[in-house]
């Protein structure tokens, strides 16, 4: 996407609400890998009905960035679609987090906790952006994030206080995951600016779901990692080596036969 | 009562079209069909999500992905029904999943085939679940209570899955000469195959007979598959793609479309475990059982765990 | 019921809207009430189908013998005078 100069808010827009559509795409994507698998069947229903609020999230956000893209594009006009399938690993904004592999059922609750969370306190900002789309998405969206952390809180408190196993098996997904819940409340370049009130300062919400995590944890007589180094790069596009292969995946019919109505 | 004044009981409600329940007296062999059928059942469900959701991960577009997930969701929903009704026979589910997972019970064998390309979400839509609403609309009306109670739950919700199985194809017969093409392949693979869901021909079919006496099944094998052909033709013709059968042609005098033999060979063949993807289906559950095993534990344990610590405090409370 | 090592099994009500009563819906496994509820969510309200969910544990549940089902029930048969249509009253009565 050029963009002039004259409108460089509209391209941070676009590129802040594809932020939002990949990490949450990317996320029921990954999720929705459990189908089929789960560790029991009602379990297989509740993880897919995560997948698909969150896939539904995706559709709203990638629709609005398509709306805010073809404001510019005046030759052919772009779909949620074109968005989710046309564009490449450098060109994904998701987090990181989003993308790691589900690994057991541990991980898989470890990553719905950790993003969820940061959804819930970042949803409840967001409703009150200046832009009414965004808004209004957050509203619909927040209702179904507030599902989604209580059911994985409740599941980190099982596993952390149930057998040895499950919470040898936390503990160690959630030495996994932790470092990538550090880019998450490091503003990128288009969410810098915000004279005009539309995004949300992601580094304000940081204590709200550290404190949320803490607690959830202690309940769990689990303590958090001390370290504090970080990865980061998903907001700008350099991703983890899974990334790619989710794409390869995810996009190769329309890769194979571009251009068509499926 | 006396064994035979049970019986006469038992038959005579049968007669009258009054269900049966749970805690009703009722004949061993009717129970013992009931679980092995209902279970049966189940299984189909959740081991059919396998070649479906196959297709979730590589879905062509978003709102196809939503609704294929949605979809093998509600497969799964429907097992849980199902499983829920044998219960109601006195069998738990962990012993009909290990009988499942061990090989000692059968699953629908359409879903020993394999999903190679995405027109085979669409046939599956059409022509597998096509299959299956026929067979399970007569369901709803089934003697035993809670099976027909699960099959109404089911087919209010199934309706949307045929639906949008015929409409990934119609799309596909619309578009481009190698979507044509790839439908054209998806029907040629599973024509066959579904057809052989309804059964062995009526017969070659130990059960049906005294299935149709107690109201279990309403009508038999080959009249629902007579039903399904009829149906189906015409609905291939709208979308453009032909069913690979040189015999299939109306016949007037019956009234319906006679159609060629069944390869009853490979029928029974697939049945036995000899199927395309018979071992991975199985190895597939096995393996989400096994790797599940430590997450019900710990459930459990938890659950243990609390319901201590209540009762703790209650005790506590007490002596205050 | 053989006895397996296996999440209890719950019996789930639910209120499809507010003004009408917890109906059975059917039932599930799960660990303990918390869980129940959650499942009972996720398996039968994904179509809207509810606004309030009871969960109870089935082995919780005392039901009457269908073998005492005559001498429970058919007494009530020959009691008509309970029911309004059992009265004849002149057609013109108004607010009755």
């Amino acid at each position: 996407m050029d963009s002039k100069p004259t409108n460089i808010d509209k391209s941070y827009l676009a590129d802040y609400t594809l932020h939002l559509a990949d990490s949450s795409l990317i996320m029921g994507h990954r999720l929705s890998e459990w189908t089929g698998h789960g560790p029991m069947i009602e379990q297989d229903i509740a993880i897919s009905n995560i997948a698909l609020d969150l896939i539904g999230q995706a559709r709203n956000f990638y629709q609005y960035a398509a709306e805010i893209i073809n404001l510019e594009n005046t030759e052919k006009k772009i779909t949620e679609d074109d968005l989710a399938y046309l564009r490449d690993t450098f060109e994904f904004k998701n987090f990181l987090i989003t993308e790691l592999p589900n690994g057991d059922w541990a991980q898989t609750i470890g990553k719905i906790f950790f993003f969820s969370t940061w959804q819930f306190y970042f949803y409840q900002k967001l409703i009150y952006s200046s832009d009414k789309q965004l808004s209004a998405i957050a509203d619909k969206s927040l209702k179904e994030v507030t599902y989604h952390v209580k059911w994985s809180s409740d599941w980190v408190m099982r596993l952390g206080d149930g057998t040895d196993e499950s919470r040898k098996r936390l503990v160690t997904a959630i030495e996994y995951l932790w470092p990538y819940t550090g880019e998450m409340f490091v503003p990128a370049e288009f969410e810098s600016n915000n004279e005009d009130q539309v995004n949300v300062d992601v580094s304000s919400i940081k204590k709200d779901w550290h404190d949320k995590v803490s607690c959830v944890s202690a309940e769990a007589t689990l303590a958090l990692p001390t370290n504090t180094w970080m990865q980061s790069g998903g907001k700008k596009g350099i991703h983890t080596e899974h990334l790619g292969y989710i794409l390869a995946e995810m996009q190769y019919l329309q890769r194979t036969y571009p251009g068509l109505e499926w | 009562m006396g064994p035979q004044q049970l019986l006469e009981k038992f038959n005579a409600r049968i007669e009258q079209d009054i269900r049966i329940e749970p805690k009703d007296w009722m004949p061993d062999d009717y129970r013992k069909t009931l679980i092995r059928q209902i279970s049966q059942h189940a299984h189909s469900e959740i081991v059919g999500m396998l070649p479906e959701a196959n297709w979730i991960t590589r879905a062509p577009s978003l709102k196809r992905k939503a609704i294929l997930l949605a979809k093998v969701q509600d497969e799964a929903g429907h097992g849980l029904y199902l499983y829920c009704a044998a219960e109601t026979l006195n069998i738990s589910r962990e012993t009909m999943i290990e009988q499942l997972l061990s090989g000692q019970a059968k699953y629908s064998s359409i879903f020993n085939y394999p999903t190679i390309s995405w027109a085979d979400m669409g046939a599956i839509g059409w022509l597998v679940d096509g299959a299956a609403i026929m067979n399970q609309v007569p369901l709803c009306r089934a003697s035993y209570g809670p099976y027909a109670r699960g099959m109404v739950r089911i087919c209010k919700e199934e309706s949307f899955h045929q639906r949008q199985g015929y409409e990934i194809l119609l799309t596909l017969c619309r578009g481009s000469k190698e979507q044509k093409a790839m439908a054209q392949d998806a029907l040629n693979r599973w024509w066959w195959p579904s057809l052989m869901m309804f059964g062995p021909n009526d017969d070659q079919s130990p059960h049906t007979a005294q299935s149709m006496k107690w109201k279990i099944k309403r009508f038999s094998n080959d009249e629902l598959r007579q039903k399904f052909v009829d149906i189906c033709k015409q609905q291939a013709d709208i979308l453009g793609i032909t069913i690979p059968d040189p015999d299939l042609k109306w016949n007037d005098e019956r009234g319906h479309y006679d159609f060629g033999e069944i390869n009853w060979g490979e029928f029974w063949n697939v049945v036995n475990g000899n199927g395309p993807c018979n071992k991975e289906r199985l190895a597939a559950k096995i393996k989400a059982h096994e790797d599940g095993a430590w997450v019900r534990e710990a459930a459990l344990v938890f659950a243990a765990k609390q319901k201590k610590k209540n009762s703790d405090k209650e005790v506590k409370l007490e002596t205050v | 019921m053989d006895q397996k090592k296996e999440e209890p099994l719950w019996e789930v009500f639910i209120r499809s809207r507010q003004g009408l009563e917890h109906k059975h819906a059917g039932s599930l496994h799960a660990a303990d009430a918390q869980m129940a509820i959650e499942n009972a969510r996720d398996v039968y309200t994904r179509r809207m189908e509810g606004v309030s969910i009871w969960v109870v544990e089935s082995k919780y549940i005392h039901a009457t013998n269908p073998d005492e089902a005559e001498s429970f029930f058919e007494p009530a048969n020959d009691k008509i005078y309970r029911h309004p249509t059992f009265y004849d009253l002149p057609d013109e009565l108004k607010y009755m």
